[in-house]
């Protein structure tokens, strides 16, 4: 009587199931581990917010009105892109192996995406808003950046690329 | 159960799923022309001049596929899962019948601009892209007639409950209910866009608006709304196809539970659509990418109880050995195969979605083609495979009609498979080796690659296997309503029995307050102190563009 008792109180979980959740629970920790350590430890991150932008005036004044690749320090570079219908400007951006390049893009008018093949510099870039991403560009080579966010009829269109020379 | 009792419901099914199998109809042809495009075959001249551009046929692939053919497939099946397993008739039918209506006048609005070329805004509409007011407008009399449907389906639960004291609430009666009232809070997101933000904008009377307030809202229902469409599938999983394969649904208590889980969690991580978004904080995305690890893991039970459900009706009927039992599941049977099928390639589809969860991870593949080659696993065969699968013995249920050719949906289900793994192959390995993005018309793309090509042309070949799959599928359904003979005997909804009395699972399983209760905390928690923030910091100043 007593065993049936502990049967109908709780869960009945077939032994083979509880071992594959404890398993699944397991895994689970362990991504969520290794992605919190890879990102606030080792500082693979995402786009962080950034600075905010009135996309009806970016072109007439702040850093945005002469958008363009500057040089900071040897080495060291920050490259300002307007993305719009249906163009990046510039859509060229130079620089020396070994550079590292934070890149600030923003929208003028609809949603777009800023993806530089190859590399984790991936954003989803909205008028008003600013996004921040930098990279290493250890590799000489041309590296292609394309629009990866629908913005019409020429999105297809719209692409640039950041050429690495070699030293 | 006496089936003629429940002629309107039958009738309610009957036209929902009409409805989406149409709109399933019309979606499809431009998933292979998409294919054929990229791969430098494009035959979009042929429908000019009644589809503009590759981005017309785009959203009206996305949104019938994926909105319409899901919602309305979903709320017709409901409306014979929750009578019949209630053995209940519609508590009042007069609601259920205005939420159809609803939903096929807001269907019909949405068509004239989306036809029209007045909202190529594809199925998530961004702003500051503006689609005509009409498309909004359709798109919302759509979800508020499935939150009629479901408030028909509540009062009907609600009534037997009160007929039925004590009695544990039928698991696939209760599977429907959960999946309902989850819809009904994951819609709430886009509904307060669309009302609140789109709506008054498109009319002209607001100037501007805030992009990234209106894709945080849209994303609180984008992502709950993959699991509207996955919920249904696992309840045929859960509650019907063992009984196809000849056993029994290995663990009611487990069932539920994951039911449960889904309700919490799929609610509360909408921003792990939005890691690269510059307007959302790393804290709260990172809080999502925990929250969505959660939400993975009423899956993996899910994978354990089915298997082991269809392992006991295997070995009931002779299989033995390690994984021999396989080889005994009632692979002959059209439903059967395209549901078994299903479940293999949204495994492999379910992986990929711990990828896209995984934060920074994702910058890998964010919006790259990988996505919608995850996308044609999980709803593209896991939920529509399945749904199908549903339909070879739904349609003679509803119909009274043979099946027209099993033969046929053998071939149907098959093909779909095969031509699935081509084209979902190529498109993760284009989108993670080569950062190839999506929803672009790669054929006249200035830097489509030639190494890309072969990739391409591998997509195209599956998406002209998958259309052969469709053409056969149309085929079948045509013939069983038009050219198919009477039924000797009745094909009832199977029901599988579980092996457990669910009488036994204990009663605060069957207790929707404090599931209900945490569902509201967590959603306050998850979405409450961000959107609190967003809402103050708005700018509300992007003009509307009409970009196609």
């Amino acid at each position: 009587m007593t065993v049936q008792a502990s049967e109908h109180d709780g869960l009945h979980i077939d032994p083979y199931e509880k071992r594959w959740i404890m398993l699944s629970i397991i895994l689970l920790i362990v991504f969520a581990a290794a992605v919190a350590v890879s990102a606030f430890a080792f500082g693979y991150q995402v786009p962080l917010p950034e600075q905010r932008v009135n996309p009806l005036t970016i072109t007439e004044s702040g850093p945005f009105a002469n958008p363009g690749l500057r040089e900071l320090a040897p080495g060291k570079y920050e490259a300002y892109i307007v993305a719009h219908i249906w163009s990046f400007t510039p859509n060229e951006i130079r620089v020396p192996a070994g550079s590292t390049v934070t890149f600030y893009v923003t929208s003028q008018d609809v949603q777009h995406g800023f993806l530089i093949q190859g590399t984790n510099v991936n954003a989803q870039v909205l008028p008003g808003y600013v996004s921040k991403l930098t990279y290493h560009f250890k590799k000489p080579g041309t590296y292609t950046f394309v629009c990866n966010e629908y913005c019409g009829l020429g999105h297809q269109a719209m692409y640039g690329r950041v050429i690495v020379e070699a030293p | 159960m006496d089936v003629k009792a429940f002629t309107f419901e039958r009738k309610l099914a009957a036209w929902n799923i009409g409805v989406a199998i149409a709109a399933l109809a019309i979606g499809t042809w431009f998933g292979p022309l998409q294919a054929f495009e990229h791969a430098g075959l494009n035959l979009y001249k042929w429908l000019a001049p009644g589809i503009k551009s590759y981005y017309q046929g785009l959203t009206l692939h996305a949104t019938l596929n994926a909105l319409i053919w899901t919602t309305f497939f979903i709320v017709g099946f409901f409306s014979l899962t929750i009578p019949y397993t209630l053995n209940r008739k519609l508590r009042y039918p007069k609601v259920n019948l205005a939420a159809l209506i609803i939903m096929i006048v807001g269907l019909l609005l949405a068509a004239v601009p989306l036809l029209l070329n007045q909202a190529s805004v594809l199925y998530t509409f961004y702003p500051p892209m503006k689609a005509d007011p009409l498309f909004y407008i359709g798109l919302t009399l759509v979800v508020v007639g499935s939150w009629i449907a479901g408030y028909g389906f509540y009062f009907t639960l609600y009534a037997w409950r009160k007929e039925n004291p004590g009695v544990r609430t039928p698991f696939i009666a209760f599977a429907s209910v959960v999946t309902m009232v989850m819809w009904q809070f994951a819609t709430l997101g886009v509904a307060a866009e669309i009302l609140g933000m789109l709506l008054p904008w498109s009319f002209g009377l607001v100037k501007g608006t805030d992009p990234e307030l209106a894709r945080t809202l849209f994303w609180w229902t984008g992502h709950p709304l993959v699991y509207f469409w996955l919920l249904p599938a696992y309840v045929s999983w859960y509650g019907m196809v063992p009984k196809q394969a000849g056993g029994k649904l290995f663990s009611d208590t487990l069932a539920r539970l994951a039911f449960w889980m889904f309700l919490l969690f799929s609610l509360p991580v909408g921003f792990h659509h939005q890691y690269v978004d510059p307007g959302v904080p790393a804290g709260w995305k990172f809080l999502h990418a925990i929250l969505t690890f959660i939400v993975f893991l009423p899956s993996m039970m899910t994978a354990f109880t089915v298997i082991a459900s269809l392992e006991m009706g295997a070995r009931a009927r002779g299989g033995k050995g390690l994984l021999g039992w396989i080889l005994k599941l009632p692979w002959k049977d059209p439903s059967y195969a395209a549901q078994n099928l299903a479940m293999i390639l949204f495994a492999f589809g379910g992986i990929g979605g711990i990828t896209n969860a995984s934060y920074n991870v994702n910058l890998v593949i964010h919006n790259t083609i990988w996505v919608p080659g995850h996308l044609h696993l999980t709803v593209g065969t896991g939920v529509t495979l399945t749904f199908i699968g549903i339909l070879y013995w739904l349609l003679p249920h509803l119909t009274g009609k043979e099946l027209f050719s099993k033969k046929l949906g053998l071939w149907q289900a098959w093909l779909w498979f095969i031509g699935m793994i081509f084209f979902s192959n190529s498109l993760h390995l284009l989108g993670l080796h080569f950062g190839v993005p999506r929803r672009t018309a790669m054929g006249m793309a200035p830097y489509n690659l030639p190494e890309w090509r072969p990739f391409q042309i591998e997509a195209a070949i599956g998406g002209f296997i998958l259309l052969i799959s469709f053409l056969l599928f149309l085929v079948n359904v045509l013939g069983t309503v038009f050219a198919s003979k009477p039924l000797e005997k009745p094909v009832e909804m199977p029901v599988a029995e579980s092996v457990q009395d669910p009488q036994l699972t204990p009663a605060w399983m069957d207790n929707w307050r404090p599931w209900l209760a945490a569902t509201v905390l967590l959603l306050a928690v998850a979405y409450g102190p961000i959107l609190y923030e967003m809402i103050r910091s708005a700018q509300f100043v992007s003009p509307g563009f009409r970009v196609w």
